[in-house]
């Protein structure tokens, strides 16, 4: 079975313990460590752990077809943010009539435009599951429709990557009208509860914590399974040798739509569980700038590993939260920095490095096929 | 009383003697001899001399009727000194000269006379005042006058103008006051008039066809329909003049950003992120050399022209030296290196210089408009940029059909080892082009700081447009860079008026996704073998 | 509208009705088979009113200078380039100017580029599973396994090329002539009808040369595959040759056996005459 291929491979199972231990023990630290002893870990902590795992599986989303595709997406934001109103959504459903205006079914932004009834688009996002269903379908439409129109008409590489930019871009500006019904501006918040749990309190933050990392290990074992199977391989033949792909008969085209499509959907998920954690979804999700910091984190990680990914997100986000609070100036130099040293110094990222040491102490012991061949 | 003035006339020979200006003035000043007729107690002659006020042409005469209307051109009875009272309240009156409108400190409300007018003169003053600027010596003010009397005309001011109409000698202001005359014939209820105005874009003579359209007067009514459809047809065509002006303008500004990325990105196939910031660059060294030179915004603006060329091409020599040569061939890392750069830049300006935005002044004959007809008219620093983006594309064609360098560049972007082996230093030409098309951000800053605010989001907000242009335009042609600049630019604004300036923007950017999926070469893509790769 | 009018039409055969990968039919002649194909490129004509036809099992040679017109041909065959007038038949069947390269590959026709290109990343045995024909479509690549059978076909074809020893080195490694062999390896794999191979022994050395001669032949000489080989080496033409085709400006100049060719006058004049010269 394709889908348990990666629990086959000593790196995967490696992975899923380091991050299943690391689930445990924050669970741990959080629950059964008293409030005040220097190993507890607060609820906010939990919570910005939390965030940092979405970003993970939005990173690993990012690799899956950057590293294996070759196509680098400067507007997987979108997926990002459109599963994040979808959850949004369903939590300002969720609000009812305990609104600042009180109505029973609109949300505060639109009797403030003095609407009086849901836009469509907004019917059926108080029941959980279509919600859910959302969260994976509006990003998978999106790139569907749009991966569709660019890779059938071969538009690749830098093209590709600023035509999605673009796309990105232009979703911002038109959620940030308030016409368009997703709260302009502010976007959704003030958020209260998610399938009955009260969203402020403690147990349902460490639950939402917890929800973050068991989808970041099975999206990680999925694209882990994608990689490792035949479809793994011709998506890397795809992005080394388009060309003679399409003369093996290989449909190029439609192996990247597949990949993209799966991608954004795991995107969407990503900011599904980023939203009732950090309480507020808004147009800046949208802005190019996250979207091609996304791609830094993969870049640092080291990309075509998916483990890099995580790692990449992982830093880089625990030194964007001890940046901004310690010199928020210094915030863009250092990340601007990175974009630079990491293009040009480490093209592998920190896998390549990790790589690099693991692959020298293997050659000592027992040099293998390809490198008896150099 | 008659013997005061040659009294005070002697006094005054005195004080010349003794050397004080002011009175000399005083004596030469003809205003003097215009205003003693004034203290009669005749109407008639007052009459009179207002009629000789006007006809002097005199720059003050404005004011002393104005005050006269007023009540505040009064008389010294001791002294016979014309003074404008400036506040009526208490025993002492603060006042100021009649001649020179200096500050004469208080004058006792007991000294003055007041200059009295009845009906008759209240009703020629204020017909004086109204067409008092038509006596003016520069056409220009003359013109402003009789425009401002469109649709102001009373009846009382009908004989005053025919006789400004007489002896008037520039057709544009008689053509202007025998408008503002059918107006008033217009709003008596006189058919012929509509036959004067028809053509006419002025918003005063449309309001008034526009009133009597809905006259009783059936007649009449239908003449200012008929005319009234006239003047809407060329006020359609003015407004569809003006939209392209608008686009061609923004057109003018997406060129002016593209076309150094044209050449960076078109050219050399370097992706460079941080073009935006070259371009604030330029519009940040136009702040500068303003502060350098202050009170001289047009000299400084001139300058600037060359500096941020030279600034911005500088700043993409260390990119190019700093970053992009170690990435050539991976055009994805080199993206995002060059976006890292931009971050830098941009936290650059915000820690050295300010985040809040920059004022940048545009020189005064950058300012203003340039009125092609009543209903239409060209701001001047627009056109100035519209041109200025010409004449860069014209220049930068020149250098990259007809120079040494543009020859190398072309040789080296199609055939890097082959350039190479005929001797062409391919290193120092990736320097140069790079340098070239940086500082042609550097220029579009420049442009720019006369448009938008200078902030270090500028650039920010121009990359996404400048690579759509050059990708819609085609990759590596000039010419396509133009083409696609000015017809987004219009687009844009065609579309702004039903969309609205967001929703405009998001058509085109959807547009712009899905003609690359149509063309991903671009309206002017490069054919053959050359483009297989 | 046209979709509409295409559900009406009762002789139309719908796609997932059609019989998968209908055979070649070259009962009726030739397997490839070009006629009066015109190409230009801003205003150069690249092929000029091309006929060609080769025949099932045939091993055929096409010569010709810089500019001839060889790779052009080629990518028209293959669905890279469109003409712009003439017609192109795989057997009686398949007219190449309305699919897709993924669909004439799919159809048995192989291409080998002239600059050798593997996928690099992949392992030698890797580029050998993809290249295999098995089902090429989303799903069944991804829950595709490596049976036996297949393994074993991988095998075979990894002795033909001389690669056993280097089955799992990543093809980046691996010298020019062996990854051309590789490369012709994967077309191997593929089970094509007719083989396209453009400058297969640029850059290679003596040995490397006749290996690759003795591999082209082996094809060829089995009966169920075509080959056409474009190449500049004159002496490597010669060695396998049994016919050969001469292109010059985009139209054929002469055709028939290595000597016939090499003894026509106007042949002489515009290719062997000046090579000769040269040589």
């Amino acid at each position: 079975m394709w889908l348990t291929r990666p629990f086959r491979e000593r790196a995967t199972r490696l992975f899923l313990g380091i991050l299943l231990a690391a689930l445990a023990l924050v669970t741990l630290l959080n629950l059964a460590v008293p409030v005040g002893h220097p190993l507890h870990v607060s609820t906010y902590a939990v919570t910005l752990l939390g965030k940092y795992l979405s970003y993970a599986l939005l990173a690993v989303a990012v690799d899956l077809v950057w590293g294996y595709l070759g196509i680098l997406s400067l507007g997987h934001g979108a997926f990002f943010a459109l599963g994040g109103y979808a959850m949004g959504m369903y939590l300002m459903r969720q609000i009812g009539d305990r609104g600042t205006y009180g109505d029973p079914v609109l949300p505060d932004f639109m009797v403030f435009l003095d609407w009086d009834s849901l836009p469509w688009y907004w019917l059926g996002f108080d029941m959980p599951w279509f919600a859910f269903l959302m969260v994976l379908l509006a990003p998978g439409l999106l790139a569907l429709v749009f991966g569709f129109l660019a890779f059938r008409s071969r538009v690749t590489g830098v093209y590709l990557s600023i035509i999605t930019q673009a796309m990105t871009f232009a979703l911002m500006l038109a959620f940030f009208r308030n016409e368009m019904g997703f709260g302009g501006n502010n976007g959704l918040t003030d958020f209260r509860e998610l399938l009955g749990f009260d969203l402020r309190s403690d147990a349902t933050r460490l639950g939402l914590f917890l929800a973050t990392g068991i989808a970041l290990a099975l999206g990680y074992v999925l694209c882990r399974a994608i990689v490792a199977s035949k479809l793994g391989r011709v998506s890397v033949a795809c992005r080394d040798a388009e060309a003679r792909a399409r003369f093996l008969g290989y449909r190029v085209e439609r192996f990247q739509l597949f990949v993209f499509v799966v991608s954004a959907m795991l995107a969407g998920l990503a900011g599904a569980l980023y939203v009732p954690q950090v309480g507020i979804i808004n147009p800046s999700e949208f802005s190019p700038i996250f979207s091609i910091e996304v791609v830094l984190w993969v870049a640092l990680g080291g990309r075509a590993t998916l483990y890099g990914a995580v790692i990449g997100a992982l830093l880089v986000n625990y030194a964007k939260t001890v940046f901004t609070g310690v010199m928020p100036d210094a915030w863009l130099f250092a990340l601007g920095g990175m974009f630079v040293l990491v293009t040009v110094f480490l093209p592998k990222g920190i896998a390549g490095l990790l790589c690099l040491r693991l692959r020298r102490r293997a050659a000592t012991s027992q040099p293998t096929a390809g490198e008896a061949a150099t | 009383m008659r013997m005061l003035p040659r009294f005070l006339s002697g006094l005054l020979c005195l004080c010349l003697l003794c050397g004080l200006p002011l009175a000399v003035q005083a004596q030469d000043d003809p205003g003097q001899a215009l205003l003693d007729p004034l203290a009669t107690a005749s109407y008639a002659e007052k009459g009179e001399a207002i009629e000789a006020i006007i006809e002097s042409g005199d720059a003050r005469s404005r004011r002393w009727l104005e005050a006269l209307l007023g009540g505040q051109l009064q008389r010294h009875k001791n002294t016979g000194r014309f003074v404008v009272v400036v506040e009526n309240r208490g025993r002492n009156w603060p006042v100021v000269d009649a001649l020179s409108f200096e500050d004469a400190g208080e004058m006792s409300r007991r000294d003055l006379d007041r200059i009295g007018i009845n009906n008759a003169l209240r009703g020629q003053l204020q017909g004086a005042l109204a067409v008092l600027d038509l006596h003016a010596d520069e056409v220009a003010e003359r013109r402003e006058a009789a425009r401002a009397l469109l649709g102001a005309v009373d009846a009382g001011l009908v004989e005053p103008i025919r006789a400004v109409i007489d002896g008037e000698e520039d057709a544009e202001v008689r053509r202007l006051l025998e408008q503002a005359l059918s107006i008033q014939r217009l709003e008596a209820g006189e058919v012929e008039a509509v036959e004067t105005l028809s053509g006419s874009l002025n918003a005063q003579v449309r309001s008034a066809l526009n009133a009597a359209s809905r006259s009783e007067d059936a007649e009449l009514a239908a003449a200012a329909t008929s005319a009234m459809a006239d003047i809407e047809q060329k006020m359609a065509l003015n407004r569809g003049l003006e939209t392209l002006y608008f686009g061609l303008s923004l057109g003018s500004v997406l060129v002016l950003a593209a076309i150094g990325l044209a050449i960076t990105f078109g050219v050399m196939g370097v992706i460079n992120m941080a073009h935006g910031e070259l371009i604030m660059l330029g519009a940040y060294t136009t702040w500068a050399m303003q502060q350098l030179l202050p009170g001289q915004p047009g000299l400084a603006l001139l300058l600037s022209i060359p500096a941020g060329f030279l600034v911005a091409a500088l700043a993409g020599v260390v990119i190019e030296r700093g970053v992009i040569q170690f990435l050539k061939g991976r055009p994805l890392e080199t993206l995002l290196a060059t976006f890292g750069v931009s971050l830098i830049l941009q936290q650059l300006v915000r820690t050295v210089i300010s985040p809040q935005n920059r004022t940048v002044v545009t020189p005064e004959w950058m300012s203003g408009s340039l009125m092609l007809n009543e209903g239409l008219s060209l701001t001047l620093n627009r056109l100035y940029v519209l041109g200025f983006a010409l004449v860069v594309f014209a220049v930068l064609m020149l250098v990259m059909r007809r120079t040494r360098l543009g020859l190398e560049v072309r040789a080296v972007t199609q055939n890097r080892s082959m350039a190479r082996a005929m001797g062409i230093r391919a290193t120092r030409v990736d320097i140069l082009t790079f340098a070239l098309g940086s500082g042609v951000a550097g220029l579009a800053g420049v442009a720019l700081s006369q448009l938008t605010n200078v902030g270090p989001n500028l650039g920010q907000n121009y990359i996404i447009d400048s690579f759509m242009v050059v990708v819609f335009g085609g990759v590596g042609n000039l010419w396509g860079t133009l083409v696609a600049g000015l017809s987004l630019g219009v687009i844009n604004q065609v579309l702004e008026p039903w969309a609205g300036a967001v929703l405009a923007k998001i058509v085109v950017l959807v547009f712009i996704i899905l003609f690359i999926q149509k063309r991903p070469r671009g309206l002017f893509p490069q054919k053959g073998r050359a483009a297989e790769g | 509208m046209s979709f509409l009018q295409s559900l009406a039409d009762r002789d139309r055969v719908f796609d997932f009705l059609a019989p998968a990968a209908s055979p070649v039919d070259v009962r009726h002649g030739p397997i490839l088979y070009l006629e009066d194909v015109s190409v230009s490129f801003d205003g150069f004509k690249a092929i000029d009113a091309l006929n060609l036809t080769i025949d099932d099992g045939e091993l055929r040679c096409i010569i010709g200078p810089n500019g001839a017109g060889k790779t052009t041909m080629m990518d028209i065959i293959t669905g890279k380039t469109r003409p712009d007038t003439g017609s192109a038949w795989f057997g009686s069947r398949h007219d190449l100017l309305t699919m897709n390269e993924p669909e004439i590959a799919s159809l048995g026709i192989g291409r080998k580029f002239q600059k050798p290109t593997v996928f690099e990343a992949l392992t030698v045995f890797e580029n050998l599973e993809l290249a295999m024909a098995a089902d090429k479509r989303i799903l069944p690549t991804l829950t595709a396994r490596l049976t036996g059978e297949v393994r074993d076909r991988i095998e075979e074809v990894l002795a033909t090329i001389g690669l056993i020893e280097l089955r799992h080195a990543p093809s980046g490694i691996l010298s020019h002539g062996q990854k051309q062999w590789l490369e012709i390896g994967m077309l191997l794999m593929q089970r094509p009808r007719l083989l396209l191979v453009d400058e297969p022994v640029a850059g290679m050395t003596e040995q490397e040369m006749e290996r690759t001669a003795e591999l082209l032949t082996g094809l060829a000489g089995k009966g169920r595959q075509s080959v056409v080989v474009v190449e500049h080496d004159m002496g490597f033409v010669r060695s396998i040759a049994r016919t050969v085709t001469v292109l010059h400006q985009g139209s054929v100049l002469a055709e028939g056996s290595m000597d016939r060719v090499a003894s026509d006058p106007k042949v002489v004049e515009v290719y062997l005459g000046t090579e000769e010269e040269v040589d």
